[in-house]
This record gives structure tokens, sequence and C-alpha cells, in this order.
């Protein structure tokens, strides 16, 4: 039924998107809303959807409704372009995503070419705004990973000092990229990692590689990659008995990871901007999420201010003009669910906050 | 040497499972001389019924994990036996007796449907269940390294091994073995004989999906972990053993399962995780190189 039901409404945007009124403004939320990534995904596009029904409540943008279309790049390079391209060829003014970097990078070079402003809610690799004045249209309102990783590699010889430690990635664009951060910060101030290794995304068995932990006598594992192979290594470690802690980033940050990991999700850690939850401008936002019977967790309230983010802009100048707007973002600070963000000359955010979050019984929270 | 053991142990387990999904290859090669490429997404079928099955039972209270394990084992190898006939039915029967390649692209087709019709139904996120075989035997303890082999791995490969001495059985010793293995040398002559062709070859088809739903359950236990592209890897690496071994003989499919797990276990432990499928793939290469039938394979006699 939900199936059929879900058919209609499909059917009823596509009937909606052959006679596009002038009126509306057609935005997008890109995002893997498939494969293995599928709950970040969804976190985007709950989030997206609940801003642009507020908005829309409130009168909308320049007294012009707006209209959120659904891009699913499954976090696949090649997918993330295609959707790139859709979403241009709907006329689409402003794009919040996408989640994996390596999404997000390949696809900002379509939206840099057709003039569309994408707000990444959640990819933190520092390529994505490194790429000079073409790209004046990316930004980011999350973090980044030569900052992520560098406060992980602070906590990890802190509470783990004088342990033995690895570091793992997946060899994906962000997973590198953290644990290439957290490696130079380890290096810098002279801890030196046991064990450096990649491992492939999709691989079910991690047996070989807790073994090689073990032999290494690693007590800390600082893992760069998304959360199904970090859950699926915490548990294997569990099962041969190896008791280690494992550090990740910001791509842990959903419930998946711990249903994954089991009861080995307890020694796990990771790195996140603050909690957007925790937010007292948010409180009243995150019980009408909870009322609709969803947690806004991750980057859920992510995604929510990343369509603030354009609908202020776009009022402040009344147009959508593409340099009207990066001229509003770079210029102004605006209030969002995340409380007030700016930007700098790069599209990213000028005042990051990476904290440490411990997972206990399925739940993440601060460490300290 | 600890060390060594602890991933021959590791390598063995996983060899187990690419052993018990290259024997549906292999079989299925040997009787009709395709390859059945949807195998792989029969044994993801498997996998997929074992995580709601565990579910099932877990919400109505089926507790003693013995029991559950079986009754989840018998339920997913009746659906998968199911999918198996139905594959067979479906996308190879009617094109027996066309061109040689006509049953190999279905097969291509039939194994994006399942893996399609398995992402509508199920979704295309991960599914999880929570640890339920868990705890290990530790062998040898030495100062610095434990080499222990968990619950689960013994069990993988007993079962295995179990499977195999009664599938040899089966094929060596009875009558519907006899059929089969007169089906695999003439069918035309053995359908002459009074065998019902199309009976032994469906009945081929559900025992080589009944050993993928085991190696389904066995993953989904052993990892916990499924989603709708599983079949693809382990299809591809189970088709490497099949090859490996010789495609078309039995012992051959489970002796190249062994081998790959093996293969990928020593060269993750002495050399780099991230190229293992690399080592895999390449000693597959090698091996055909000089042994083009593969390892146990008889070389192709032409019939004249």
């Amino acid at each position: 039924m939900r199936k059929t039901l879900f058919g209609l409404v499909a059917a009823a945007g596509l009937a909606v998107a052959s006679t596009v009124s002038a009126q509306e403004i057609v935005i997008a939320v890109a995002g893997p809303m498939t494969g293995s990534n599928a709950s970040f995904g969804e976190q985007f596009r709950r989030g997206a959807e609940m801003a642009v029904a507020d908005i829309n409540a409130q009168g909308g943008v320049i007294r012009r409704k707006l209209r959120l279309e659904v891009g699913d790049d499954a976090c696949d390079p090649k997918q993330a372009v295609a959707v790139a391209n859709q979403l241009a060829s709907k006329k689409v003014v402003f794009v919040a995503g996408h989640y994996c970097s390596g999404s997000s990078i390949p696809a900002s070079e379509v939206y840099a070419e057709e003039g569309i402003l994408q707000i990444s809610p959640g990819s933190t690799n520092p390529v994505l705004t490194e790429r000079g004045a073409k790209f004046k249209n990316v930004f980011r309102v999350c973090g980044r990973d030569d900052q992520q990783g560098g406060v992980g590699a602070d906590f990890v010889m802190e509470k783990f000092k004088g342990k033995v430690v690895a570091i793992v990635h997946d060899k994906s664009q962000y997973g590198k990229g953290l644990a290439d951060f957290a490696k130079a910060r380890f290096n810098e101030k002279g801890v030196k990692e046991a064990l450096y290794e990649g491992i492939n995304v999709g691989d079910k068995d991690f047996s070989a590689l807790i073994s090689r932990l073990k032999q290494a006598k690693v007590e800390a594992v600082y893992f760069g990659g998304y959360h199904t192979e970090a859950g699926l290594i915490a548990r294997q470690a569990k099962e041969q008995s190896l008791n280690i802690a494992l550090i990740g980033g910001d791509a842990l940050v959903t419930n998946e990871f711990a249903s994954i990991a089991g009861p080995a999700g307890d020694s796990a850690y990771m790195t996140f901007d603050a909690d957007p939850r925790k937010n007292p401008v948010a409180q009243q936002m995150v019980a009408k999420f909870k009322a609709a019977g969803y947690d806004p967790e991750g980057y859920t309230l992510y995604a929510y201010a990343a369509v603030q983010i354009f609908a202020q802009a776009a009022a402040q100048k009344k147009s959508i003009k593409l340099d009207d707007l990066v001229a509003a973002m770079r210029a102004t600070k605006f209030s969002t669910m995340l409380g007030e963000i700016g930007f700098d000359g790069k599209g990213d955010v000028t005042s990051p906050a990476y904290k440490v979050y411990a997972w206990k019984g399925g739940k993440y929270d601060y460490a300290n | 040497m600890e060390y060594f053991l602890q991933q021959t142990i590791n390598g063995i387990t996983l060899g187990a499972v690419y052993g018990l999904i290259a024997i549906g290859y292999t079989m299925v090669y040997g009787i009709v001389g395709m390859i059945n490429f949807a195998h792989g997404e029969i044994y993801m079928i498997g996998a997929f019924i074992a995580v709601i099955a565990f579910t099932l039972l877990g919400m109505m209270g089926v507790t003693w994990v013995p029991a559950a394990v079986l009754i989840v084992l018998v339920t997913a190898m009746l659906f998968t036996a199911a999918y198996g006939w139905a594959v067979e039915r479906i996308a190879y029967r009617p094109l027996r007796g066309s061109f040689r390649l006509a049953p190999l692209i279905s097969a291509i087709g039939m194994s994006i449907f399942l893996q399609n019709y398995v992402q509508l139904l199920q979704g295309a996120r991960v599914k999880s269940i929570q640890p339920i075989v868990t705890g290990a035997i530790p062998l040898i303890e030495t100062g610095h390294f434990q080499v222990a082999v968990t619950y689960i791995q013994i069990l993988i490969v007993t079962l295995t091994i179990a499977l195999m001495i009664s599938f040899s059985l089966l094929i060596t010793r009875t009558r519907f073995g006899r059929a089969q293995r007169a089906c695999e040398q003439d069918q035309t002559m053995a359908a002459l004989l009074g065998i019902d062709v199309d009976r032994t070859i469906s009945m081929t088809f559900m025992i080589g999906a009944i050993l993928a739903a085991v190696a389904g359950v066995m993953v989904t236990l052993y990892y916990g972990v499924v989603d709708f592209f599983i079949g693809f890897q382990a299809g591809i690496k189970a088709f490497a053993a099949a090859v490996l071994g010789g495609i078309g003989s039995l012992p051959g499919a489970m002796l190249g399962g062994f081998l790959i797990g093996l293969v990928e276990a020593y060269w993750s432990a002495y050399f780099s995780i991230e190229y293992k499928d690399i080592a895999t793939f390449s000693i597959l290469i090698l091996v055909l190189i000089f042994r083009p039938s593969g390892l146990l394979g008889r070389p192709d006699v032409e019939k004249v």
C-alpha cells in the first residue's frame, strides 16, 4: 500500500514537473537515498523536507513557493554526476548535497558549470572548497577533515596515551583523506602508528585485519571510512575477543552504526560537529521532528540549515541568481538551526567546532 | 606461528563459504554447460531470508540458539530451493537447446532482476541482526598472541564438511546421483533410458540453491549484516573458486573455495589488505595459464 501511495505521489510529482509554474523555485536535496549509506540520505531528505515545508508555511521565498527535488547518488561518484546533470535539467537553483565527499566533488563540477548554488550539509573532505574561484558556488555547513582528523588524533593521544595505535581507511576520498590528516597529526606529535592499512568498501570479512591488529597489539584504531565497515570491524574484533577502541569520523553519526556493531559499539568514539540537537535554538525543531516519529540525528539539522541559508540569502537579495546568492552568503551571518553561521572566502564555515563523542548502549554523546 | 594459525582459521572459514557457493556454479555447469550468474543472488536471498527469519523468531520469543539456527536453516533452504527451481524454470529451460550464449545472457538478466527485486522489496539499506552465536574457544595461548576459534567458525566449517560428505554420497551412491551423472554425460541418451532429464536438472538447481542458502545463513550469523548487493562479490569469488578448482568438478569447487579463502587471509596477513582481491585473481590467472581446465578439472574432450 505504501508503495502504491509512493508511486502515486511520484506520478503526481512528474505531472507537476511537466507544467512547472513560474512561481515555484525548484531546489534539491541530493545524497545516498539508497545503498549502504542510505541512513544519511534519509537524514538529508528529512531535514530538507522539513525546512521546505516550514519555509513554504511562512509564505515561501520572495513570495514564491519552494519545491524540493530529491536526487539519489548512492554515494557513487558516477551516479552523482548523472544526478547533478538531471537536477540541472530540472532548472534547480540550489542543491543541498551531497553526503560522500567522493560524490560532492565530482557533482560540484556540474553545479559550477550550470551556475547552481551547492551547500553540502556533510561532505568534509577539504578539496571540496579548495579549488579556487571557479567553484565560488560551493559551500558547506559542516567542518573539514583537516580539522576533524586533528581533533580525533589529539583525542586518541590523550585518552590512549602510550598505547599502540593503528590507522585504517577505506580508500574512499573521504576515508583516506581523514585517515591521512589524523596520521599527519599523530606523526607530528611523535606517535608512530603500528599499522596503516586500507580496506575495501563493501567487504564483509575483516577477520584477517582483526588478527593483524591483534598481532601488532593494537589498542586503539583510528578509522577513516563509513559506518558500515566501521561497525563490522568493531563487531568482528569483539568476536575475536580483541579489545580495541575504534575512533572514527563524522560518518559514524547514525544509529545504524550501533545496530551493525551490536554490543561492540560501546567501545567506539567519533568526531562530529557540536550536536545541533543540544542547541537551544533547535529545541522546538527537535520536538517537532520527534513528534513526527523521527529523531533528527546526525546531519538532519545540517540539511535543514542549508535550506534555511539559501532561503535567507535569496530573501536578502530578492534574487535567486547565483552571483547574488554567493555575495549574500560571503557577507552575512545567518541564524539557522545550527546557530549563527557565517562563511569564509572559500565557502567553509567560519567557526567549526569538532567534538569527540562516545557511543554507549546504541546512543552517542560527548565523550567528556 | 600462532599468528599464522589464526589466519589459517580465518581463511578456512571464509573458504568454506566460498566453497559452498562454488558447488552451485560447478554443478550447474556440469549438467547444462552454462554459468548460472544468478547463483550469487540466490545466496543473497538466502541471507535475507535468514535475517527475516531470525527477526521473526526473536519476536516470537524463540531464544534457544540451536533451535533458532536450525529453524532458520530449514526455512532458508526451502525458500531458496523454490527460487532456484523458479529461476531454472523461467529463465533457462525455455532456452535449452538454443545457442550457447542465450542462457548465459538470460542468467545475467536474472541476476540483475533478483538484485533489484530484493532492493525494492526489502529496501536498499544494510540490514543487521544482533550477534546470535557468540563466544570462542582459545586454542593456544602464548604470552603475546592468543589463537582462538569462534563457535560460529566451528559451525561454518563443520556444517560445510558435513554437507560436502553427504553431497558426495548423494552423487555417487543414490539413484538421483546416477541420473545426474548420466545427464551430465549425455542428455539425449539419458532420456532414452528413461531418466526424466528436466526433473534432474531442476533438482540440480535446487540442490545448488540449498547449499547457497546454507552459505547465506552462515554469513548472516558470522557478520550479522546483509544488503542486496552481497551476492555480486560473493558470486564472483565463488565463481573464481569453481574455475580455479576446475569447473564441473565438485571436489575442485571445494578445493578452489578453500584456496581462495586462504590466499585472501594470508595475503591480508603478510602483505596488504588493500590488494587482496588482486592477489586472489592473479593466482587464478596463473593457474589458468598453466592448467586451463583448473586444478582438478578434466580437459574438455570434444565429443564426436
